[in-house]
C-alpha cells in the first residue's frame, strides 16, 4: 500500500529520546505511518511541522507549507482521500480557520489528524502561554452536528501514545481526529522511549477489494457503520461531497438521507466510547474529594492529590485522555459516590459543564480556572480538596 | 462545410428549449417544439456540427450518413 | 465527428441541474472533448470543485470527484497531487470561487506550478447564489449587491494567473466552442499549472439584469467582444477597449512542484546515508 513513511520506519528501533511535545507529535506519528503533513507556521505548533519537514521527505513522505491554514486543512484531506495517512498542526488562530474544512472531512469521511497546540485566546491572545481554551472549540468549531473524536496528553510520552492512538482511531473509524496539546506539553522536554512500529497496534483504514468496483457504494451503511475507502486512482470513480448525500455519495436533497447520513456518522462514534475513551484514574473506592483533569493541568492535580493523601485526606484523581466524546458514564458513576469533584481547567470553565450535567446533581461540582496564561499549581488544587472535603 | 453527417437527437429529453442551437446552426435544420428542439429539415443539414458543439445539455450529435 | 463525451459522463445524473441557456454545460462538454482527444486515463484522473453553478459539474463526472467548500478546491487537489503525482488533477471553479474566495489558493498554487489543470467558469457574476457581483463583474454592470452600478475594478484572470507564476494560460469562450476544445486538449497535456478561464453565459442572473437578453444574445456578444489573441494584438490600442483576447496566451517550461519535491526526497535521502 501507500504508507512509504509507515513501512521505513518499522525498520527503525525503538529508541530513547529527549524531546519536546511537539517533538513527540513527530515522533508518534512517524510512528503511526504518517506519510504526509500540510501546515502553516504559527507559535507554539510549529516545530511539528519543522520535525516534519526534516523528517518526511528520508522516508518517502511529502511535507507542504500551504498558505494558511484553510489551506493545509484542505490539503491533507485531498492527501487523506488520494490515500496517505496525513496530519496538520496548528494554534488557536489557525484552529479557528481550519473549521470550516474540518467540517468537510467529517461530512466525506476523511481520516486525518489535526493537533491544536492551545495558547491563549480569543484571537491572538498571548501567543507563548498555554491554555485550555479551545476544548469547546474542538468540540463544537465547525458548524451543524457532527462527531468528533479529541485527544489530550499531559505529558511527552503520553503525546507519542496519543498520536499514534490518534492516527489509529481516524483510520478505523473515518474521522479527523484532533489532538489537544496545551504550550507546556508542546514545549516541555522530557526523557521518553520511542517504540518500534512493530511493538504498538497500527491500523489501517479499510479498503474495498478491486472486484468491488462494480456497483461499489461508497457511504454504504455497514454493521460497524464505516465504509469501506478506496484511494483515489484505484477506478473507483466515485464521488464525495460536503452536501447531505445517500450511500451512492450523492446528493438527492431529501430529508430522510441527511437523517440517515447523520445517525451514522454519529453510531461510527457512539457504538464504540469504549474503544474512544481513554482515561486513567488512582482511586482507593473511599474517596470523598476526585479531582478530574485533562491535558497538562493533570500534572498539577495528581500532585496535589498525592500530598492530600499524604495528609490523611480522601482525595482521588482522574485524567481524561479522551476529552470528546465526554466520558459522560464514568463521570455519572463517580458523582454517584463520592461528595465532590474538583475540575481545574486553564479556562474560564469549559469541560467543567460536561461533568455537571453528567454529574446530575448528585455530587458537588467545583472548578479551579485559571485564563492568563499561567499553570495552576499543585497548591492552588490542595488548597480546594481541603476546603471541599 | 463538407456533407459528412446529420444531426441526430441522442438525448431529446434533456433538451431545455434554449434554442443555441439554432441560433448556431447556419442553415435552416431545427425548431422549437412544445418542450424540446425538432428536427424539421433534416435534409438541410450539412453536418457541421455547430449545434452539437455548443448544446449546453448533451442533445445532439452529428453521426454518419450511413449510420442510422 | 465530434469525440464521444458519454463514457465521460454519468448518464444516471443528468440531464444537469443548469438553467436553459446556462452556458456551464457548453463549457463542460467542451472539457470533456479535449479530454478525450488528450488521451489520459480516465481511472487516473481527479476532478475536485468548489461551491457555486460551476462547482456542480463534479457530479456529472464520472471520474473520481471531489465537491468541497467554496473557494478551497484548489487545496484539496493540491493535497491529491501531492499524494499521488501520477493523477491527474482538475479543478472546475467559478469566477467567484476561483478569484474571490479562492483567490488566495489560486495565486499560491501557480506560485508553485504545481500540475494541476484549473478550468474556471466565467460568467461574471455570482450564479448560485443568484446575481450577486463578483471579482469579474465588469465595472458599471449592475447585480443585486451593485444596484447602482458596481464601482469595483475586475481582474484580468490570465494576466494575474501568468504574473503568480502559472505556466499554462489560455481563455476561451462558450461561443467558441472548437477553440475551447483545443484549448483544453492542450491544457490537458501541459505539465505545471494550467489556466484556463472559460467564458460562459449565466443568462438568469446576469443578462437579464444587465439588459443583454438571453443566451442566444449573450452568445452574440461573446462573438463580437472576444477575439483571437493574433488578432487583438494586430488591433490599436483604440480598438482593443472593448475586446477580450482568447486563446493559447502564454505557455512556457518551468520545473513543476512534485518533481521538485522529488528532488527533496533524494537530497534528504542522500544526507540521511
Ligand atoms: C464560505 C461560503 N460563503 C458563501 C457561500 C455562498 N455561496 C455559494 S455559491 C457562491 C457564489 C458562487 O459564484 P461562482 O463561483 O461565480 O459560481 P457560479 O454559481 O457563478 O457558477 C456563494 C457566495 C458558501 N457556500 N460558502
Ligand atoms: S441547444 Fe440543446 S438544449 Fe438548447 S434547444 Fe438546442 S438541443 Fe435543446
Ligand atoms: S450539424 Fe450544423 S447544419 Fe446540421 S443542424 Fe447542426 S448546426 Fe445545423
Ligand atoms: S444561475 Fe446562471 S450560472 Fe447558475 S445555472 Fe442558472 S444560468 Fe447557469
Ligand atoms: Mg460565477
Amino acid at each position: 500500500m501507500k504508507n512509504k513513511a509507515g513501512d521505513k520506519i518499522k525498520e527503525n528501533q525503538a529508541r530513547i529520546m529527549l524531546l519536546q511535545g511537539d517533538e513527540a507529535v513527530v515522533e508518534g506519528g512517524l510512528v503511526a505511518g504518517a506519510s504526509f503533513f500540510a501546515g502553516y507556521p504559527i507559535t507554539p505548533a510549529s516545530e511539528i511541522a519543522e520535525g516534519f519537514a526534516e523528517k518526511l521527505p528520508a522516508l518517502g513522505g511529502k511535507f507542504i507549507q500551504m498558505e494558511d491554514e484553510i489551506a493545509s486543512m484542505g490539503c491533507v484531506i485531498g492527501a487523506s482521500l488520494a490515500g496517505e495517512k496525513a496530519i496538520t498542526a496548528t494554534s488557536g488562530p489557525g484552529f479557528s480557520l481550519k473549521q470550516e474544512n474540518l467540517g468537510l472531512g467529517i461530512m466525506v469521511e476523511a481520516p486525518c489528524v489535526v493537533v491544536n497546540v492551545q495558547r491563549v485566546g480569543p484571537s491572538t491572545g498571548l501567543p507563548t502561554s498555554p491554555s485550555q481554551g479551545d476544548v469547546m472549540q474542538a468540540r463544537w468549531g465547525t458548524h451543524g452536528d457532527h462527531p468528533i473524536i479529541a485527544l489530550s496528553p499531559s505529558t511527552v510520552k503520553e503525546t507519542i501514545d496519543l498520536t499514534i492512538k490518534s492516527f489509529n482511531m481516524a483510520e478505523k473509524y473515518r474521522i479527523p481526529v484532533i489532538l489537544l496539546l496545551d504550550e507546556i506539553v508542546g514545549h516541555m522536554r522530557e526523557k521518553v522511549r520511542i517504540p518500534s512500529a512493530a511493538e504498538v497496534e497500527i491500523v489501517e483504514r479499510k479498503r474495498p477489494r478491486p472486484e468491488d468496483r462494480e456497483e461499489f457504494n461508497p457511504y454504504q451503511e455497514t454493521e460497524d457503520h464505516i465504509p469501506p475507502m478506496p484511494d483515489y486512482g484505484q477506478g473507483f470513480r466515485y464521488h464525495s461531497t460536503g452536501l447531505f448525500h445517500d450511500k451512492t455519495g450523492f446528493p438527492r436533497g431529501k430529508s430522510e438521507d441527511a437523517r440517515l447520513l447523520m445517525d451514522r456518522l454519529m453510531a461510527k462514534i457512539d457504538e464504540n466510547l469504549d474503544d474512544i475513551i481513554l482515561l486513567e484514574d488512582d482511586l482507593k473506592g473511599d474517596e470523598e474529594v476526585v479531582v478530574l483533569s485533562y491535558g497538562s493541568t493533570a500534572r498539577s492535580a495528581i500532585s496535589a492529590v498525592t500530598r492530600a493523601r499524604q495528609e490523611g485526606l480522601k482525595a482521588g484523581w482522574v485524567k481524561l485522555m479522551t476529552v470528546w466524546p465526554f466520558a459522560e458514564d464514568y463521570v455519572a458513576r463517580l458523582a454517584d459516590r463520592v461528595k465532590e469533584i474538583v475540575v481545574p481547567e486553564l479556562n474560564r470553565g469549559q469541560l467543567i459543564g460536561e461533568v455537571e450535567r453528567a454529574a446530575c446533581g448528585q455530587a458537588g461540582i467545583s472548578g479551579i480556572h485559571r485564563y492568563d496564561g499561567t499553570i495552576i499549581p499543585p497548591d492552588e488544587i490542595l488548597d480546594k480538596i481541603k476546603e471541599v472535603s | 462545410m463538407a456533407k459528412k453527417g446529420r444531426v441526430k437527437l441522442v438525448k431529446p429529453d434533456w433538451c431545455k428549449t434554449c434554442g443555441i442551437c439554432i441560433e448556431v446552426c447556419p442553415v435552416e435544420v431545427l425548431e422549437l417544439g412544445q418542450d424540446r428542439i425538432k428536427i424539421v429539415y433534416p435534409e438541410n443539414c450539412v453536418g457541421c456540427e455547430n449545434c452539437e458543439l455548443s448544446c449546453p445539455d448533451f442533445v445532439l450529435k452529428v453521426v454518419d450518413e450511413n449510420e442510422e | 465527428m465530434a469525440e464521444d463525451i458519454n463514457r465521460y459522463l454519468r448518464q444516471d445524473k443528468l440531464p444537469h441541474i443548469w438553467c436553459p441557456g446556462c452556458g456551464h454545460g457548453t463549457i463542460m462538454a467542451n472539457m470533456l472533448r479535449g479530454f478525450a482527444r488528450s488521451r489520459l486515463d480516465q481511472d487516473k484522473t481527479v476532478v475536485v470543485s468548489g461551491i457555486g453553478c460551476s462547482g456542480r459539474a463534479t457530479g456529472y463526472l464520472d471520474f473520481d470527484t471531489l465537491h468541497v467548500t467554496h473557494g478551497r478546491a484548489l487545496t484539496f487537489a493540491t493535497g491529491i497531487k501531492m499524494a499521488n503525482p501520477e493523477l491527474t488533477v482538475i479543478v472546475v471553479t467559478g469566477d467567484g470561487d476561483g478569484a474571490a474566495i479562492g483567490g488566495n489558493h489560486l495565486i499560491h498554487a501557480c506560485r508553485r506550478n504545481i500540475d494541476i489543470k484549473v478550468v474556471l467558469f466565467n460568467n461574471s457574476i455570482y450564479g448560485m447564489t443568484a446575481g450577486q457581483f463578483s471579482p469579474m463583474t465588469p465595472t458599471g454592470a449592475t447585480a443585486t449587491t451593485a444596484p447602482y452600478g458596481n464601482i469595483d475594478q475586475n481582474f484580468d484572470l490570465c494576466e494575474l494567473t501568468r504574473s503568480a507564476g502559472a505556466t499554462f494560460v489560455a481563455r476561451g469562450a462558450a461561443q467558441q466552442p472548437r477553440q475551447l476544445i483545443k484549448i483544453f486538449e492542450k491544457g490537458f497535456a501541459h505539465r505545471g499549472l494550467t489556466f484556463i478561464e472559460a467564458i460562459t453565459q449565466c443568462p438568469v442572473n446576469y443578462g437579464r439584469r444587465n439588459k443583454l437578453g438571453g443566451a442566444r444574445d449573450m452568445l452574440n456578444w461573446q462573438k463580437e467582444h472576444i477575439i483571437n489573441q493574433t488578432k487583438y494584438e494586430s488591433l490599436a490600442a483604440e480598438e482593443r477597449q472593448d475586446k477580450i483576447p482568447s486563446g493559447i496566451l502564454y505557455q512556457d517550461k518551468r520545473e513543476e512542484y512534485t518533481e521538485r519535491y522529488e528532488k527533496v526526497i533524494a537530497s534528504a535521502r542522500g544526507s540521511e546515508n
